[in-house]
């Protein structure tokens, strides 16, 4: 690590870290109904949008109606999604004339989007209209990102209640998100990525004539626009020659905000955030990241604040912060080394004043190694999945972080309210592991965490390693899960292992050789996708109102204090520990052969 | 069960409309008026035509210009409308080959440089559009685009030291040069 490098990683938390407490403060603020005099002049259309919903806002819900209106609020986005891409072709602001999604695509970049993964199977720029990225994509990166908050705050109020029957208003929390949260934030930050360069129009696409012109080989078509191969199956190309380049427009900035405030992921364009239309400056490249951990990380104050004691909401945070460093120093090692084949040939990987050295492949020189690595852990880490570098082409190890953190449950920040439900599922198990160890009945922030308690924990611990592991296997058995592989060997098992943990959780980040865009991933992956998504969303609400029913119990001689290093301690051991013993075996046929037989070779 | 389809119904639409018609639309109009340039594109005006982007990298070949990156895209390099990296894994032996072609392309071109090659100069960049390569790329083929123009070696090096730009707020990102923007300022030197 370079002098500079650890700057800018030491800038990046010292934002972070004066950021949590006032975006965590303010959300309590707001989803406790008092509104900061600020943003007061939002409450009238707060108001107005609730006497059209039909619903009155002081009215709270028990958790299976909060269930309820989640998964009707889930379904109907999945529909008009899926028929926008659909429809896509007759619909206006379609300046490039694109037809309908094919069936299997449509049903998974709506599952995708709706679940807040972002999985994207297709590629935008030659795929989506304006309108479907506007109207469909943009929509579900505030809306997915909104219910998740919502499931959040309902959870908080299990531990801040009791002896209540019910946990909040979806609706109420859900638009409060939106309104107060989400949309303020990403007109400013969208703002300042348009001063950047990224783009903001609904124009064509640009043709413009380049300085030199470039030949290449053209994959020859019939008739029908279908490529022709020849007789052993290889398409037949002609070489061809232009000096036209067409530069894809669209109104990429207000998606770009909200994809990475919301923790969604899905790029305008296939590169996503390496694209320099939608990361165009290390600055716009810092506002990303820190939009990325912003309201997970404030999300861990607001917790403390709403329980009444905001030690805990810190302890939450540290576990979460020691996790990532470690998770952080793996993978900038491992890509500011370098691929030891290409030193052998003579290609300079060192860091110096003039390169940033180490494995480039797949990497902008904008960013070099520091910010690559930077922003793969925290995408993942988060359930983000936006990407500025394609982690398919990191080295064996430094590929292992992303991939890792995402099986770790998406709970090192994870994403907006998700990431902070998923973490507190963690606690209840180790509240519960140090009670047993002790002999006494588990108790957290003044509830005694029950049978049914665990039970729904368990759950929410369990599915996701059930959907990656037997997705994996599943496709690695089958001729068409291993068709779309890439890259040979171990490697070629890590793509697969990699897109199932995405999709369960909920990342939508990609070792993204692999060929996703085909009825057999698009329809196993949306499925993890959706069980990833919804099935967790639902046992977090039942432990909910289980705890928001019970009585409070005052701490006694006995209570282990849960605000302690040696508590933080015991969390980060319990999200390690499941962690490793679910995916080791795994990740060893995987990263780790990768990593052996390399440095065996070299 | 349905008492919450209402609201649902309603509120998607409503929501529909806030945030993926106002809000995007809103956005729209407010960069067109306040940074029209950037917000479509940052293209380069030649003679009343755009020539190219100042955030999108071009194809150079020839040994009197820098080249720019190897880019993955298809079918041609640098190719806006399909944007994305190699996806080659570290130890796939195509990554190898396609490293190997690269070298031998720079060595065949200038043969008497025996020098270390910058790796950003021979691995493809992530979005395939990438402008940039590092300074290093950039004095790596200073001797051959002097020798190709019939220009001083320290002229163009000169060229390239006025062409870094350094780390944003000095701290931000890589030091790093824009090939096109290079390369225009060689054409009409």
């Amino acid at each position: 690590m370079t002098a500079n490098g650890l700057m800018q990683i030491a800038l990046f938390f010292g934002a972070l870290l004066l950021l949590t407490k006032p975006m965590g403060k303010y959300m309590a603020l707001v989803y406790q109904g008092d509104i900061p005099a600020f943003v007061r002049w939002i409450a009238p259309a707060e108001r107005f949008f609730y006497r059209l919903y039909g619903v009155k806002p002081e009215q709270e819900m028990r958790w299976t109606q909060y269930a309820i209106a989640l998964l009707w609020f889930s379904l109907i986005g999945m529909i008009a999604l899926y028929a926008l891409q659909r429809l896509q072709g007759y619909l206006p602001f379609n300046p490039q004339h694109f037809g309908a999604v094919s069936a299997d695509s449509s049903f998974n970049t709506a599952v995708s989007f709706v679940t807040n993964t972002d999985w994207q199977g297709y590629a935008g720029e030659s795929t989506m209209s304006y309108l479907t990225q506007m109207t469909g994509l943009t929509v579900q990166n505030f809306i997915s990102a909104a219910a998740g908050m919502a499931v959040a705050v309902a959870f908080i109020r299990g531990f801040a209640r009791h002896t209540a029957e019910t946990i909040g208003n979806f609706w109420v929390d859900m638009t409060r998100s939106i309104l107060y949260i989400l949309l303020p934030l990403s007109i400013v930050l969208a703002l300042t990525f348009v001063s950047q360069g990224v783009v903001q129009n609904l124009a064509p696409y640009t043709t413009v004539h380049t300085i030199e012109s470039v030949s290449y080989d053209n994959p020859k078509t019939d008739a029908a626009g279908n490529p022709v191969k020849d007789a052993a199956g290889n398409p037949i190309t002609e070489k061809a020659q232009t000096q036209d380049q067409t530069l894809a427009q669209g109104p990429v900035a207000s998606q770009e905000a909200i994809k990475m405030l919301g923790t969604n992921g899905g790029g305008f364009f296939n590169a996503n955030s390496a694209h320099p239309y939608e990361n165009p400056t290390p600055l716009s490249n810092f506002l990303q990241m820190l939009a990325i951990f912003l309201i997970p990380a404030g999300f861990c104050y607001t917790f403390g604040n709403m329980v009444g004691d905001t030690r805990q909401g810190w302890a939450i945070f540290a576990a979460m912060t020691l996790v990532f460093v470690a998770m952080l120093a793996l993978a900038e090692i491992s890509e500011q080394a370098g691929n030891p084949a290409l030193t052998s040939l003579g290609v300079d990987q060192t860091a110096s004043s003039l390169q940033a050295g180490g494995n480039m492949e797949g990497k902008e020189t904008r960013f070099g190694i520091v910010n690559s690595a930077l922003f793969a852990t925290i995408t993942t880490a988060a359930s983000c999945g936006a990407v500025n570098s394609m982690h398919d082409s990191f080295m064996p190890l430094g590929g292992l972080v992303p991939l890792w953190l995402i099986q770790l449950g998406e709970v090192i920040f994870g994403g907006v309210g998700s990431g902070l439900y998923g973490m507190l599922i963690y606690v209840v198990v180790a509240v519960f592991i140090a009670g047993l160890m002790i002999g006494r009945t588990p108790e957290y922030i003044g509830k005694k965490i029950g049978a049914f308690d665990i039970q729904m924990a368990s759950l929410v611990i369990l599915i996701p390693p059930f959907l990656i592991l037997c997705g994996t296997a599943l496709a690695v058995l089958l001729a068409a899960g291993k068709a779309g592989v890439a890259n040979p060997g171990a490697h070629g098992f890590s793509e697969i292992l990699y897109a199932f943990s995405s999709a369960a959780g909920n990342n939508g980040s990609a070792f993204a050789g692999l060929s996703a865009n085909t009825p057999f991933y698009n329809i196993a992956l949306a499925v993890a996708m959706f069980f990833g998504r919804i099935w967790l969303m639902i046992p977090v609400l039942a432990l909910a109102g289980s705890l928001a029913a019970k009585k409070r119990i005052p701490p006694g001689a006995g209570t282990m204090a849960t605000y302690t290093p040696l508590f933080v301690m015991l969390l980060i051991g319990t999200v390690i520990l499941v962690g490793a013993l679910n995916f080791i075996p795994a990740l060893g046929l995987g990263p780790v052969v990768e990593h052996l037989t390399m440095i065996g070779a070299h | 069960m349905f008492k919450e389809f209402r609201p649902a119904i309603i509120g998607f639409v409503l929501l529909t409309l806030l945030t993926g018609i106002v809000y995007p639309l809103v956005l729209t109009g407010l960069s067109q008026l306040l940074m029209p340039s950037s917000a479509n594109g940052s293209l380069l005006m030649k003679d009343g035509r755009a020539v190219g982007s100042a955030l999108i990298g071009q194809p150079f070949g020839n040994a009197g210009d820098f080249w720019s990156r190897p880019s993955a895209t298809a079918p041609m390099p640098y190719n806006p409308t399909a944007s994305g990296g190699s996806n080659l894994g570290p130890t796939n032996p195509a990554l190898i080959d396609a490293v190997k072609t690269r070298i031998q392309a720079l060595h065949a071109a200038d043969p008497d440089n025996h020098a270390p090659i910058p790796v950003d100069l021979v691995t493809a960049s992530g979005s395939g559009l990438d402008p940039d390569i590092s300074p290093a790329a950039a004095f790596y083929q200073v001797a051959r685009v002097a020798k190709a123009r019939n220009m001083s070696a320290a002229a163009v090096r000169r060229l390239v030291e006025q062409h870094i730009q350094p780390r944003q707020f000095g701290i931000l990102g890589e030091p790093r040069i824009n090939v096109l923007e290079l390369n225009s300022a060689l054409a009409s030197y």
